[in-house]
């Protein structure tokens, strides 16, 4: 139960430090990401505000063998650099410059209750259907979708 | 540069940090965004509630906003319908095939020096970039 709470508080936390940051306005995130024009710089304070906190409470917490309220770390350990992992950040890019909105600001602005962020998340959670259904695909032997820059790179 | 907000966006930085930090400490667990709500979609037993306690706190966190901070939600640039359409199903589709976004891999895998997360960081910033150049340059800025 507590850590359900830890859980709750913490969203609340993470939603508001994407509204004070200007992560929840397209309009800043494009300006961010729009390099040769009128180059918007605010958005690295937040990557360098967050890293900073984060890069310290990561050394310092996983000297504990186990979390508080849980029975082990789960962390990813991973090192592989793989196709997906490229493709995959690619398209995700891409749709972020396009519409403005990366998946924490799109739900968090869920509650200004404006319609084109409802489109936005709606595609956005049948983006993770899409990719559910194409990975259940390739389990029983059909071939996943493959992107158009995956069949390039491989031919 | 225009309506440059570096404290404001600083101190949400450390407050997102924050918030990843009390789930790794507490919970043991990763804030990544984009892994928390695919897990929800596609629920597996007891691994399900967290993540739905935490983006009902968010969606809590954006009602705070829309009252005591309306400005967040002052979106400034909205593209089209289809732009919106397709952008979802991209960041959709891309952050579950690259497993991540810009909090699981930009924040925290970048704060734990992930190699995965350091270059899919890069990747998703580069085309991000260029999609916008695109846009803004090439296409004349609307969409």
């Amino acid at each position: 139960m507590k850590s359900l709470l830890v859980s709750f508080v913490s969203g609340i936390v993470f939603a508001l430090g994407l509204g004070i940051s200007g992560m929840t306005r397209p309009i800043k995130v494009i300006g961010f990401l729009d390099l040769t024009g009128k180059w918007d710089a605010s958005l690295a304070f937040v990557m360098i505000g967050a890293i900073t906190v984060y890069s310290i409470a990561y050394r310092l917490v996983r000297r504990r063998t186990a979390p508080l309220f849980s029975a082990k770390f789960l962390i990813p350990d991973r090192k592989d650099i793989d196709r997906n992992l490229i493709f995959g950040a690619a398209l995700f890019g891409a749709g972020w410059g396009l519409a403005g909105f990366c998946p924490g600001p799109a739900v968090t602005s869920l509650a200004s209750g404006a319609a084109p962020v409802a489109l936005f998340v709606i595609a956005m959670v049948a983006g993770i259907y899409l990719h559910g259904v194409s990975t259940r695909m390739a389990d029983i032997g059909i071939p996943p979708v493959r992107t158009a820059a995956q069949t390039a790179a491989d031919s | 540069m225009t309506n440059f907000t570096s404290v404001a966006s600083f101190v949400g930085g450390v407050l997102i940090g924050l918030s990843a930090a009390a789930m790794l400490l507490f919970n043991g667990k990763i804030a990544g965004i984009s892994g928390i709500l695919a897990g929800v979609l596609r629920p597996v037993k007891a691994d399900t509630l967290w993540r739905a306690c935490f983006l009902s706190g968010m969606l809590v966190g954006g009602l705070m906003l829309r009252v005591y901070l309306p400005q967040a939600f002052d979106f400034g640039t909205i593209r089209s319908a289809g732009a919106l359409a397709a952008a979802g199903l991209l960041v959709g589709f891309g952050t579950r095939l690259g497993n991540g976004c810009t909090s699981g891999h930009g924040i925290c895998g970048m704060a734990r020096l992930s190699a995965r997360s350091i270059a899919a960081t890069a990747t998703f910033m580069a085309t991000g970039a260029a999609v916008v150049y695109a846009v803004n340059h090439l296409l004349g800025g609307s969409l």
